[in-house]
């Protein structure tokens, strides 16, 4: 059977959600052979294999972190050259995209980003994308070449489905460009303790009629009831009440989760294109005009300031 | 010596216009107006005050699009650009941004450069994937994604805003840098911009001026195929109740309902 190289997205060796979602979608073209780069990648190994990952090539070198994007273009090329893969799945966060892209031009091969569903096909993996905003869907494959696609998170189930994950040093020679871009300081981002935003299963939203900063407090009080991540609308994120980490739509992140719920956002398609292909969608507005009322399962049109604490107040009692 | 600045950007369909795709699978470019993309405006601000912190400095708009993407290089001349190269050919039609990238790369290199700066995606596109390529094409460091740009000394450094952590980087020039809706709110065009725009140098070259040959580039030399693009369903109609006084409880139901709950 085919070998697939999935590039691997972990955190000093606890592998990312998608990683292992992307593992599920492997497996549906052939058999995974995970790459994990940097400090801690031997470390991913037994999850790797536990979700279904044949081989893990792993490799360390301070490059990988000192340096920005082309070490690990090196190194995924390395793998590519060793494995001779049918295909490469790459988690389509902001440097897995550049990661992907560039490997893509130098072993010759067409690119599909953020993919939200990938399933085999006579010519190769199909692969579902959302167009202009999530208002088309399109089904596309890379005609020439390895095909080399990012997968969105949320894309596909992660499922358990054990090999042997044999971990194998991957030898990687630095090309001159690796160098090139040094990264002189990283601050990590401060742990919120909310699940990621783009990983997660349920998102609450604020936007412009939180009305201030010092509101968005009872959009996290929801949103810890409900164990959901925090997002926030462009209007909210340039008024300074949010940070633009959280940003959801066209300039910020896309979501998809299971349940996404707008709190004062009107649902401008800027907005929309970030979180229009979520299963469930639920909105309090205080406009019944709102274009977001077009889009939701369940709508509240009200004072949010009235709805969304209650609402929270019925989750935590029920939960309790 | 003058800094050499090429902004590369994107004539897009309007995004709050009703955008659909073309009989051959291509982003339909006739029934919706274009302009340039919002997110290049960033690129042009940036070169413009990286241009007015400099002694000496050119900048230079490049765009690879059908002949109403001048519109976007007037946009961006009229905010102070000084000049502008336009790809423009009929093959290609429906090229992909692999192909994209080797015809900015080739062009790019034409004009000449020290810093090549671009917006972080397209807004039709939306793949963010350019400047990266650009740079793995033109083998020059890749400075991508920044909410903080500067040049001195001929040294490019900013700050990248990453999922986990935000960067600090630091390359030589020559190299490709590309800047966040974050970093700085895009200056309006003034009245005497606008006019000046005018007389400003547009330069046009065709793929024979790039010594690109036409099966490179197009929908027929692309190196990923659309099979095939449907309309998303309308969402079915949902329950909208107006608060009163229990729609917080009403909301809760829903949820459990469904079992989020």
């Amino acid at each position: 059977m085919a070998e697939v190289l999935v590039y691997v997205d972990h955190v000093d060796g606890a592998v990312r959600k998608p990683t292992l979602e992307l593992l599920t979608l492997a497996r549906r073209i052939g058999e995974p052979v995970a790459v994990a780069l940097g400090a801690g990648a031997e470390n991913t190994a037994a999850a790797l294999a536990e979700h279904g990952a044949v081989k893990v090539l792993t490799a360390d070198a301070p490059e990988f972190a000192e340096y920005l994007v082309v070490p690990k273009v090196d190194a995924l090329q390395a793998a590519y050259d060793a494995v001779s893969p049918a295909a490469v799945l790459v988690p389509s966060s902001a440097e897995g995209k550049e990661i992907a892209a560039r490997l893509a031009v130098r072993i010759g091969s067409g690119i599909i980003t953020d993919a939200v569903d990938l399933e085999a096909g006579d010519e190769g993996p199909v692969a579902t994308q959302s167009a202009f905003a999530a208002s088309f869907t399109t089904k596309s494959r890379v005609s020439k070449g390895t095909p080399v696609i990012t997968v969105k998170p949320n894309s596909a189930a992660v499922e358990a489905a054990p090999a042997a994950g044999a971990v194998e040093a991957l030898s990687v020679t630095f090309s001159a460009l690796a160098t090139g871009t040094k990264v002189t300081s990283r601050t990590p981002r401060e742990s919120t303790g909310r699940p990621e935003l783009t990983e997660a299963a349920i998102v609450v939203s604020g936007g412009r009629g939180v009305n201030g900063a010092e509101n968005f407090g009872i959009i996290e009080a929801l949103a810890d009831s409900l164990g959901a991540a925090v997002g926030a609308s462009r209007a909210a994120v340039d008024a300074g009440w949010y940070p633009h980490s959280n940003q959801v739509g066209q300039t910020g992140k896309s979501v998809s989760p299971q349940l996404y719920i707008a709190n004062g956002i009107s649902g401008a398609i800027q907005h929309r294109a970030g979180m229009q292909t979520s299963k469930t969608i639920v909105a309090v507005n205080k406009d019944a005009e709102a274009p977001i009322f077009d889009l939701v399962d369940y709508g509240v049109v009200g004072d949010l300031f009235q709805v969304v604490p209650q609402l929270t107040e019925e989750v935590n009692a029920r939960k309790g | 010596m003058s800094l050499r600045i090429v902004v590369c950007v994107k004539y897009v369909p309007d995004a709050t216009g009703d955008r659909h795709f073309a009989d051959d699978l291509t982003v339909d470019r006739d029934d919706v107006d274009g302009l340039l993309s919002e997110l290049d405006e960033y690129a042009v601000e940036q070169a413009l005050q990286i241009a007015d912190e400099a002694d000496d400095a050119e900048i230079t708009v490049l765009t690879v699009g059908p002949e109403d993407a001048k519109d976007a290089l007037r946009k961006a001349l009229s905010m102070g650009a000084d000049k502008a190269v336009h790809v423009e050919d009929d093959d290609l039609h429906g090229t992909d941004v692999i192909g994209t990238s080797l015809v900015l790369a080739k062009a790019v290199e034409k004009t000449g450069y020290d810093l090549v700066i671009c917006g972080m995606a397209s807004t039709d596109g939306t793949m963010g994937v350019l400047p990266a390529l650009l740079a793995e094409r033109l083998g020059v460091p890749q400075v991508t994604l920044l909410s903080e740009v500067s040049v001195e000394d001929g040294v490019v450094k900013g700050r990248r805003d990453g999922d986990t952590a935000s960067e600090q980087l630091e390359a030589s020039l020559p190299a490709v840098v590309s800047v966040t809706d974050q970093s700085g709110e895009a200056r309006y065009p003034s009245f005497k911009g606008i006019m000046a725009a005018k007389k400003k140098p547009v330069e046009s070259l065709d793929l024979g001026d790039l010594d690109i040959d036409a099966d490179e580039v197009g929908l027929e030399g692309s190196w990923t195929a659309v099979d095939s693009a449907a309309e998303r369903p309308a969402r079915t109609a949902g329950t909208i109740v107006k608060d009163e006084g229990e729609g917080g409880k009403q909301l809760a139901e829903f949820l459990a309902g469904q079992k989020f709950i």
